[in-house]
């Protein structure tokens, strides 16, 4: 059920095309990332799989189930086992930690307030933020904001684990936590995990399988261990990519 | 060029339609709404009364010493000033002003809330999550705005007549008596009628149209700016272009 696999999937903006044909099969328990330089369609790919993007062809299997064709119930029941992490947090500014994190479980269960509570003080805390239910959004730092984000992306148990550049503009201890955090709870809850970013340093912590993007095409894909194994016979582009960061000699 | 920008106001409106009609759709549970629908109450009726009350009073003094002052023959009775200024505050002082002035302070706040939610990536988050963004934010503001409306407007009314007593007999141009007997003397329980279907129909416009403008930005704090701005302007326009049509058709 928790395998995700998309075929084909191509997007225009006007006349331009960003993505070209793309596919590839992301495993459950395993991060599978998306890397590539900025504006080569990362964002653009998840939010296509997400469902916030409607691409002019292809196919998003959740599972069985093509996610573009589905029926709004299906469709619904997808989104209650996905949960993304946004770039920018996207935490509701009128709602407290506490509220933001309950909001999922709050319209997807008809669970009691205490009940609710208890699962909003587990994830806060699985985070490493318990306690700071009553604050608001503005007054968190960056990188409780996404530790936030994580918690309310956690809260429903979700099979489906999307994150996009979550340690992006984070130092990098914060940027490792979040990474770790990623790591464990993909490892504690089985989830299908997909990470966008262009942070080579967490890709090669965490990631298991790698899609390369490079301006709209998937370039290169493979596991980690074969990246490794084939770095002498990479595509120019990830080859370049993977040597501008430094980490890569 | 005006070709353009005709078919871009016909496109407009057909998006504006459309996500009307999305806004109808996925309904959540009722608590979730009740809460919302709570929020934008206080926010939109209780904390726009001190500024809806300040404005009719001065609105029921100005009318009342302008009319006093075009009334210049002593074969009319000062009671008519009563009569003229109450029934331009049923019929358009209280719905309209107060429409006009209600569009500034919550058509730019619906707009830069669920814009500024746009740009933040909060809409997204909505919809990942399986949530009509488009039910979930604007019907609350709807049901609130056809809601709060007519009582600011009937609490308007009230307000232009104390305005008017109070300028009338500070002024000496006509006392309460006289106001009153003025005011009763040309009124009809459908004029009342009128003003709050042009309530209703007003606050519609600036809850649709302002959460429409901010629904559909692009950008970031900038767009977000002057989407409030374009809120609030075409609100206006939607309002005066409605009281127009509303009294052609129902007077």
């Amino acid at each position: 059920m928790s395998l995700l696999r998309i075929e084909g999937i191509s997007k225009w903006f006007g006349a331009t095309q960003v993505l070209y044909d793309i596919s590839f099969t992301f495993y459950p328990g395993q991060i599978n990332m998306i890397i590539g330089p900025s504006g080569c369609g990362k964002t653009v790919l998840l939010k296509c799989i997400v469902g916030l993007i409607r691409p002019e062809t292809g196919k998003v299997f959740f599972g069985d189930v093509d996610f573009l064709k589905a029926s709004s119930e299906q469709k619904r029941s997808i989104l209650k086992n996905l949960g993304m992490l946004f770039q920018s947090s996207a935490l509701f500014d009128s709602m407290t930690v506490g509220e933001n994190v309950a909001f999922p479980l709050r319209v997807f269960t008809r669970q009691p307030e205490k009940v609710i509570q208890d699962r909003v003080a587990y994830c806060l805390e699985r985070v490493g933020l318990a306690g700071i239910q009553a604050k608001y959004p503005a007054e968190l730092s960056g990188g409780m904001k996404r530790r936030v984000g994580l918690a309310r992306a956690i809260a429903l148990n979700p099979r489906y684990l999307f994150c996009d550049e979550p340690n992006s503009g984070l130092d990098p201890l914060t940027a490792r936590r979040i990474d770790e955090l990623i790591q464990e709870i993909t490892q504690e809850f089985q989830t299908t995990t997909v990470v966008v970013t262009h942070d080579l340093k967490s890709m090669l912590d965490m990631g298991q399988r790698i899609l390369f993007l490079y301006q709209g095409r998937a370039e290169w894909q493979g596991t980690r261990t074969q990246l490794f194994r084939e770095l002498e016979a990479l595509p120019p582009n990830l080859s370049n990519f993977l040597h501008a960061s430094g980490l890569i000699r | 060029m005006p070709m353009n920008l005709l078919l871009k106001g016909f496109e407009d409106f057909g998006q504006y339609l459309l996500l009307l009609r999305r806004s109808f759709t996925g309904l959540l549970r009722f608590r979730l709404y009740w809460e919302l629908w709570t929020h934008e109450q206080i926010h939109m009726g209780r904390d726009s009364l001190f500024l809806v009350a300040i404005i009719s009073l001065f609105v029921g003094a100005v009318t009342t010493v302008q009319t006093a002052y075009q009334i210049v023959s002593p074969f009319i009775p000062k009671s008519t000033i009563g009569a003229i200024v109450s029934t331009s505050a049923i019929l358009e002082l209280a719905p309209t002003v107060t429409s006009l002035v209600l569009a500034g302070r919550i058509g730019s706040s619906i707009a830069s809330q669920i814009g500024s939610m746009r740009v933040s990536e909060q809409i997204d988050a909505l919809e990942v999550m399986g949530i009509n963004s488009a039910t979930y934010l604007i019907l609350p503001r709807l049901f609130s705005a056809i809601v709060a409306f007519p009582l600011l407007v009937i609490y308007a009314c009230f307000i232009v007549h104390i305005g008017g007593i109070i300028a009338g007999a500070f002024t000496g141009a006509v006392n309460p008596t006289q106001f009153a007997i003025g005011a009763r003397s040309f009124f009809e329980g459908f004029q009342i009628t009128f003003m709050l279907i042009k309530a209703v129909t007003f606050g519609f416009i600036i809850s649709t149209v302002s959460a429409y403008q901010g629904y559909f930005v692009r950008g970031g704090a900038l767009e977000v700016g002057k989407s409030s701005t374009r809120a609030v302007v075409v609100s206006c326009l939607m309002i005066l272009v409605a009281d127009y049509v509303l009294a052609q058709l129902l007077l």
